[in-house]
């Protein structure tokens, strides 16, 4: 437990509060208020993981949602795996444990890292497109070996045991980034009464202000952080999120902050009173204003082995030193184009270690912070830069050369210093990426050598990301634009007053991207641009003389951008070195693109509650519970759940139906009809939609009676089907399918909205207000009759395809005597409070008659046995009313052109070749087709062969004895009688006869009974 | 994700309430069967599909159920205006005016 | 044409990669050429790449307002498969799929293309019906498929959740064992490199901003870099189709809309091939990367702006998790979106149009990426004659007055 980096004093860690953790096996201490990367700093941990392609040992780069490299495994149980974790962003918690990603037998001792230096030099960018072509036969094995050695972390093999949800919210004022120009917004806006959300990304607010060495109001800048986020906490309207990232920015100010609530604690979420807590949340949030205050990502040098571990950026020096107190390293060497890095030098320096030299591009450094060095007796060595370090697990030293920016070469003598560390600043990127996720092209600024975001409706970008990264600047920026969002959402936001902060003297950066070397950079010492992808500056020059020139083609040539930290280390410099090479300009040479996320995010937290019975509601009838009592299985149909069968004792699906259908059609069965869709039509032009809508007429169908009616879209194919009863002169009741009843509801609204609002009618749902239970069967009147008695049943008053009103079992009923089984049958619609009741009634009186619960299986034998549709099952959208053979259905003379009537008339639909439904007849009748089967003309199987329809439905009937099915056949209607054939998977080819879709009672007698 | 005006609501409700239902302003033909083949093709599958100024219809499907117009950039997203079905808009592709003029 | 191999590979490593040549020229536009392909897509390259190889002509540009492969072809999720339900559709994904499988070795450009097999998901009893009506038809066309149940899904994707717990339980599944995915950017590459070195010029960065005619017949294209001048050209633009058919006077049956995808972190290899749902919609498979490639559904709204809503991408991760409980804790680390042109029935439309010599090929929405050998080997055969290869004639233009559509919405019908 030495903590050999770790300062005594100073920093943000609690030290009365050591950590233990394992990283690798090994046991490690760290405090409350490290990170992972901080407590390994802490401990001396220099390689943290391997590269993926050369298998380079990689050590800490940054501090934040930048780094590339300490990318680990975590989780200290299989369950609670969690793969890509940035150790950068992970708060330590007692019982950490974490592993390298890659490196085998371990990150130390990398036998791959011997295939990587020696085959390095055969990976250039593109190589996998060069090779493994000859022989083609051997790409799967090639193929499975580049997949293995590819990847980070791994998935966990078990399902994960933590929940995450997801909550919507409305603001005024949206302020993401809670660092200097972040909290100057939030706090303006926020006293103005506004609604106001802060979030920040990092396990404690305050941004640069939590390591700068700067003084607010006197005192240190982190305590003015602090007494702004007190004031925010005593606002009502104000909410401040901490650990919790603006992962995506969306269109209309729509932007999605993923709240991590339980990562800093544990990799299980803990419980908390008896419950366990939510993992993560994702806060959906719609603001008025944005105020985008993300500050910038400082951008390291690029040269030779600059990712030997103990190369950092300049910044997060400082930060390890100031915020947690840990020296990554006892001799410093600092590389420059900048006055902002030489912080680094100064805190390495004011924690008593030893600065070697900073190392400065510019010819003649000037500023306050160059001054404190020079006070500190630093040695500054200007106009150079170092052009490659040495060591292999850890920097040993480094070339320090003088360089000639503009002609990109080395223009002096190299000198060699040891040191064991080397922070570089190339300068600062703005953090861009969100405004780029609402498509809005970042702009290139030449005074700050970095783009800018483009202009959003509704975003104002503030602090660093706006080019005003000085604190005084920022403060200043970020109160103006919080007054001014607070006032365009309405409020009266009067300016804040602004912490006196001194002004920083700065001289001017110098644009310094990739390092010249002694050799040119196709053969100089691997100079990497992104880390993570093993892009070299080597590889973007090969690229673009491949004519790869495009900076797409350059990124995807590279894999340049396309891990896990989206590039925010090296995108600018990859740029850069593309403009150098084909000789243009950074904005020449194109814009950034960064999509959602700005940093990953969990499946979970995206899918947040919406799985398993959240992933689509499940409905059920009002008689469900008596199903499952009854051992129903169920079928799924839309959102549904539907009997299917009801077995009895040990019977199989095929003998249950068996049975079910006979009881209708020797007795008397009964179904839960309760899911098909029902809409009210009423108004007085509810008559002559309906003509329009259906294929049929309506115009003469009188009250108290029903018709079947067939929907069509406007291009003539069948959409929908079912039975409407004229309930009152200007009063309809209509069903649909169950699975169509929300969709003919919004079609019926579309035409009487966009189409005919002259015509007076309303529709309404009422699918879930009544109950139907279809009794069907020879015994239907006689069982229906003991519990009416004021309904004339009678089968000249109560004629097929009537409707009447009355009492059944004592409740208000509606009655349809409406059959889908060709038997006598009587649909009972109820209250569905009073469903149960009125069914228990009905199995009360119907014992004697053998009353038998059926479910849709059964219902497709008796309907199919009548040669009765299914839309969905018989259709596919592309049958017209004429290929189902209903012409019968089709009102030809309606003298308004119904939906789908004028297509009818079309050269295709005309075709006396298209699919029409017929019924099949399989020469062995006791052979149930294939559902799905094609069928051909010819008895022999040659491949390819013509196919001219398949089999829509297909049962055995115990009816009729035989089996027998419905399908589509081209042709069809002319084929009566003839034998077409069903060739199988397995090679037998099943035969069948072209019969009418109509196998039992084709007069109707019994169902007009 | 869109913030959408509903003109029946006279509201701003989030994008999931609605449904887009493609393309405003398309006129059955009123004698269909007096339309040609190309032309009750065209009613029925042809569509501008510009790229930018879009007036489209769209469906308070889990609202007030009513449908109504939009002017949307395709490009931007930008909604310009909503109105009602029956109604015209009121910016056009190729001209301007103050409200085309916040894009 | 500089010859890739691995023994190449060495040979240049040991010149430090020095004497690469360029894949493909940055060639400054001619005054006039015998065809010109509009759009520098996958599609478009293809075209232009069998228009030299297969049919001599070789004075053919490439005009592309971006880069090379900058559009869908850049954004797809990669899946190769050909099992589609109607001939006409299956046939010309068959013919696309056969050159897929000697492409690396056609192009001398290794597109990775894997088959790893594609499996098509059932969650209901209609879709069962359905999808064995489509393997049943692929069967006597020629092209594999079969039809699996759990235990034979489980075995091939053990990771998957076939259980009862799910919200619509897998009760089995279609499976094209030739299907897979490919490198998206090598198949633009090398179709590019190719049609290159057989003379063809691929015009970057120049954008049609005109079709001039004369009469009824196409006279060539203005572009940002002047006129060009040709008396054949097709249009290969995907989601810009409509713009490009607005330029020259007609209108198309497609509407653009925005299509997302996402991927997650890199990860070890878990899951060894395409699955896809349409019931609870979404579709996975695991890069040679590591990423799991992820597509998302369709925005309902019309969309030139290369991204959708958020609550698409939600819809799609909440089916990821739902058929994949343990990628709970994966990453998404990016999404994005393209523009699609979806035609009224799910086929594309290779066809010529009112404008003599000016062909369209177009409409492929979302599953354009599958087809690019097949789609530009039929659209070449149609630019050189003039009249459409047979395997493209049932995807003209015309079949929306006279109806003849091939509607591969498949049965998604309603259900009692």
């Amino acid at each position: 437990m030495s903590q050999q980096n770790r300062l005594g004093t100073g920093g943000r860690i609690d030290r009365s509060r050591p950590l233990r953790f394992t990283f690798n096996g090994v046991d490690y201490q760290g405090f409350a208020g490290d990170t992972l990367a901080s407590a390994l700093l802490a401990n001396g941990v220099d390689v943290v993981n391997r590269s993926f392609k050369y298998s380079r040992p990689r050590g800490i780069v940054a501090a934040g949602a930048e780094e590339p490299n300490a990318i680990v495994q975590l989780g200290a149980s299989e369950a609670a795996q969690v793969p890509n974790v940035r150790a950068t962003q992970q708060a330590l918690y007692g019982g950490l444990v974490a592993a390298s990603t890659n490196g085998w037998p371990n990150v130390d001792r990398d036998l791959m890292g011997v295939i990587g230096s020696v085959g390095g030099k055969f990976m250039p960018p593109g190589f996998y497109y060069k090779t493994f072509m000859a022989p083609a036969s051997l790409w799967p094995k090639y193929e499975k070996y580049i997949r293995k050695a590819a990847g980070l972390g791994r998935v966990p093999k078990e399902a994960d045991p933590d929940i995450y949800d997801h909550i919507n919210r409305h603001c005024d004022v949206l302020v993401i980034g809670a660092g200097p120009a972040g909290l100057a917004a939030a706090l303006a806006a926020a006293r103005s009464g506004a609604r106001v959300i802060l979030c920040d990304e990092q396990e404690e607010m305050g941004g640069s202000l939590l390591d700068s060495r700067e003084l607010v109001d006197g005192r240190p800048a982190s305590a003015w952080a602090a007494a702004v986020l007190a004031e925010l906490a005593t606002l009502p309207e104000v909410l401040v999120l901490p650990r919790t990232t603006a992962n995506g920015y969306h269109d209309h100010n729509f932007v999605t902050l993923h709240e991590r609530r339980t990562e800093h604690l544990a990799d299980l979420a803990p419980s908390l009173n008896g419950r366990r807590q939510v993992r993560a949340r994702m806060h959906r949030v719609r603001a008025g204003e944005v105020i985008l205050a993300t500050g910038t990502h400082e951008r390291p040098l690029v040269f030779s082995n600059n990712d030997v571990p103990g190369n950092l950026v300049a910044g997060a020096v400082s930060t390890y030193i100031r915020r947690y107190a840990v020296v990554p390293g006892r001799r410093l060497v600092l590389s420059t184009a900048n006055d902002h890095a030489y912080r680094a030098a100064l805190d390495w320096h004011d924690a008593g270690r030893e600065v070697v030299a900073i190392v400065d591009a510019r010819e003649h450094p000037e500023g306050d912070l160059v001054n404190e060095a020079r006070a500190r007796n630093i040695r500054i060595i200007p106009g150079s830069a170092v052009i490659e370090a040495q060591g292999k697990k850890r920097v040993s030293a480094v070339q320090v050369a003088r360089i000639d920016i503009g002609g990109f070469k080395v223009a002096g003598r190299v000198e060699t210093l040891a040191c064991d560390t080397i922070a570089t600043s190339g300068g600062y990127s703005p953090v861009v990426h969100l405004a780029a996720h609402t498509g809005a092209r970042p702009e290139w600024r030449d005074d700050i050598l970095g783009f800018v975001p483009g202009k959003v409706p509704g975003m104002t970008p503030v602090g660093g990301v706006h080019g005003k990264g000085a604190l005084i600047e920022a403060l200043a920026d970020g109160a103006a634009a919080g007054t001014a969002a607070a006032q365009r959402t309405g409020f009266t936001a009067p300016a804040v007053e602004l912490p006196k902060v001194a002004k920083v003297r700065e001289g001017k950066a110098a644009a310094l991207y990739q390092v010249p070397h002694v050799k040119p950079a196709m053969r100089a010492p691997k100079q990497f641009v992104d880390p993570q992808n093993d892009v070299t500056a080597a590889g973007i020059e090969l690229a673009t003389r491949e004519g790869f020139e495009s900076i797409e083609h350059v990124k995807r040539y590279t894999g340049m951008g396309f891990g896990t930290d989206q590039g925010k280390l090296g995108n600018i410099n990859g740029m850069a070195i593309a403009a150098r090479c084909l000789k243009q300009t950074i904005p020449q040479t194109g814009t950034t693109v960064f999509r959602p996320n700005y940093t990953p995010v969990t499946f979970g937290a995206i899918a947040g509650r919406n799985c398993r019975e959240f992933f689509d509601p499940r409905r059920f009838t009002a008689l469900h519970a008596w199903h499952v009592e009854h051992g129903a299985k169920f079928e799924e149909v839309g959102q549904w759940m539907r009997p299917w069968y009801f077995p009895r004792g040990n019977e199989s699906m095929h003998e249950a139906v068996q049975r079910e259908c006979r009881a209708v059609r020797e007795s008397v069965g009964i179904l839960d009809a309760s899911t098909l869709g029902k809409i009210e039509i009423q108004g007085k032009d509810a008559r002559e939609f309906l003509n329009r809508l259906y294929t049929n007429a309506w115009t003469k169908l009188d009250v108290g009676k029903c018709r079947y009616g067939l929907m069509c879209k406007d291009d003539g194919m069948v959409m929908d089907d079912g039975v409407t009863a004229c309930i009152a002169e200007n009063h309809f009741h209509m069903t649909t399918t169950t699975g169509g009843a929300a969709a003919v509801l919004d079609w019926m609204e579309l035409w009487h909205q966009t189409e005919w609002p002259e015509l007076e009618v309303y529709f309404n749902s009422v699918t879930d207000h009544w109950a139907a239970m279809a009794i069907n069967g020879p015994n239907a009147r006689k069982l229906l009759a003991e519990l009416t008695d004021d309904i004339d049943l009678s089968g000249e008053n109560f004629k097929f395809m009537d409707w009447r009103a009355g009492t059944v079992a004592g409740v208000p009923a509606r009655v349809y005597r409406i059959s889908f089984t060709g038997e006598l049958s009587f649909e009972i619609n109820v209250q569905a409070n009073h469903a149960l009741h009125v069914w228990q009634a009905l199995f009360d009186k119907g014992e004697k008659y053998g009353l038998t619960p059926y479910g849709t299986e059964t219902m497709h034998v008796l309907r199919a046995e009548k040669g009765f549709i299914i839309v969905g099952q018989e259709t596919d959208g592309s049958m017209t009313p004429e290929d189902l053979g209903m012409q019968w259905c089709v009102g030809y003379k309606k003298p308004f052109s119904w939906i789908g009537r004028r297509a009818l008339t079309r050269p295709d639909t005309k075709r006396e070749d298209r699919k029409q439904l017929v019924g099949l007849k399989p020469l062995d009748p006791q052979l149930v087709l294939d559902e799905g089967a094609q069928i051909v003309l010819e008895k022999e199987i040659r491949i390819p062969m013509p196919m001219v329809g398949h089999v829509t439905s297909s049962y055995f009937s115990p009816t009729l004895g035989h089996a027998f099915a419905l399908a589509v056949v081209k042709g069809g209607s002319q084929r009566m009688g003839q034998t077409v054939y069903l060739p199988m998977a397995d090679g037998r080819v099943h035969a069948a006869e072209v019969v009418s879709p109509v196998f039992y009672d084709a007069e109707g007698a019994r169902q007009h009974v | 994700m869109l913030h959408i005006y509903c003109p029946h609501c006279a509201e701003y409700r989030e994008e999931e309430e609605f449904r887009p239902k493609g393309e405003a302003h398309i006129a059955r033909p009123v004698a269909p069967e007096a339309a040609s083949d190309e032309e009750w093709g065209t009613y029925l599958f042809f569509r501008k599909n510009p790229r930018g100024l879009h007036h489209e219809l769209w469906y308070h499907a889990a609202g007030c159920r009513k449908f109504f117009n939009a002017t949307r950039d395709t490009v931007s997203y930008q909604i310009l205006e909503t109105y009602k079905v029956g109604q015209k808009p009121s910016v056009v592709a190729g001209q301007s005016s103050n409200k085309g003029a916040a894009k | 044409m500089q010859h890739y191999s691995g023994f190449g590979l060495v040979k240049h490593a040991l010149t430090y990669h020095e004497n690469w040549q360029r894949a493909w020229r940055n060639p400054t536009p001619k005054k006039k050429y015998d065809v010109i392909v509009v759009g520098g897509g996958g599609h478009g390259l293809a075209t232009a790449y069998y228009l030299a190889k297969e049919h001599g002509i070789t004075n053919v540009a490439v005009v592309e307002k971006g880069w090379l492969g900058g559009g869908n072809t850049a954004r797809n999720t990669t899946i190769v498969r050909s099992n589609y339900l109607w001939d006409e559709a299956a046939w010309l994904y068959e013919h696309a799929m056969k050159l897929w499988e000697g492409l690396s070795q056609d192009l001398n450009y290794n597109v990775m293309y894997s088959q790893r097999g594609v499996m098509n998901l059932g969650h209901t009893l209609q879709d069962m019906r359905d999808i064995h009506r489509r393997v049943n038809a692929n069967r006597l066309n020629g092209i594999d498929g079969e039809v699996l149940d759990i235990k034979q899904i489980q075995e091939i994707v053990p990771i998957m959740d076939c259980s009862k717990h799910t919200r619509y339980p897998i009760m089995g599944a279609s499976w094209q064992p030739r299907g897979g995915v490919a490198r998206h950017d090598a198949v633009a590459w090398g179709f590019a490199r190719g049609a290159d070195a057989l003379g063809v010029d691929m015009l970057q960065q120049t954008e049609v901003t005109g079709i001039r005619k004369s009469g009824n017949k196409v006279l060539g294209v203005e572009t940002t870099r002047g006129f060009i001048a040709a008396d054949t050209v097709g249009v290969v633009t995907a989601g810009n189709s409509g713009v490009l058919a607005k330029m020259a006077g007609f209108q198309l049956p497609i509407e653009s809309h925005p299509l997302q995808a996402l991927v997650s972190e890199p990860m070890k290899p878990i899951l060894d091939t395409v699955v896809m749902s349409n019931k609870v919609h979404g579709y996975v498979s695991q890069s040679d990367k590591g990423d799991l490639v992820i597509g998302a559904g369709i925005d309902g709204y019309n969309g030139y702006g290369q991204r959708g809503s958020y609550s698409t991408i939600e819809h799609t991760l909440q089916a990821i998790v739902e058929l994949f409980p343990m990628f709970s804790r994966v990453r998404m680390n990016r999404q994005w979106g393209g523009i699609v042109d979806t035609c009224p029935d799910a086929c594309p439309i290779i066809s010529a149009t009112p404008v003599g010599g000016l062909f369209f090929n177009c409409g492929w929405g979302t599953g354009g990426f599958k087809a690019t050998p097949g789609s530009g080997n039929v659209f070449a055969a149609t630019l050189a004659a003039g009249k459409p290869h047979p395997l493209a004639a049932p995807f003209s233009i015309d079949r929306f007055i006279s109806g003849k559509l091939i509607d591969e919405h498949g049965a998604a019908g309603v259900a009692h």
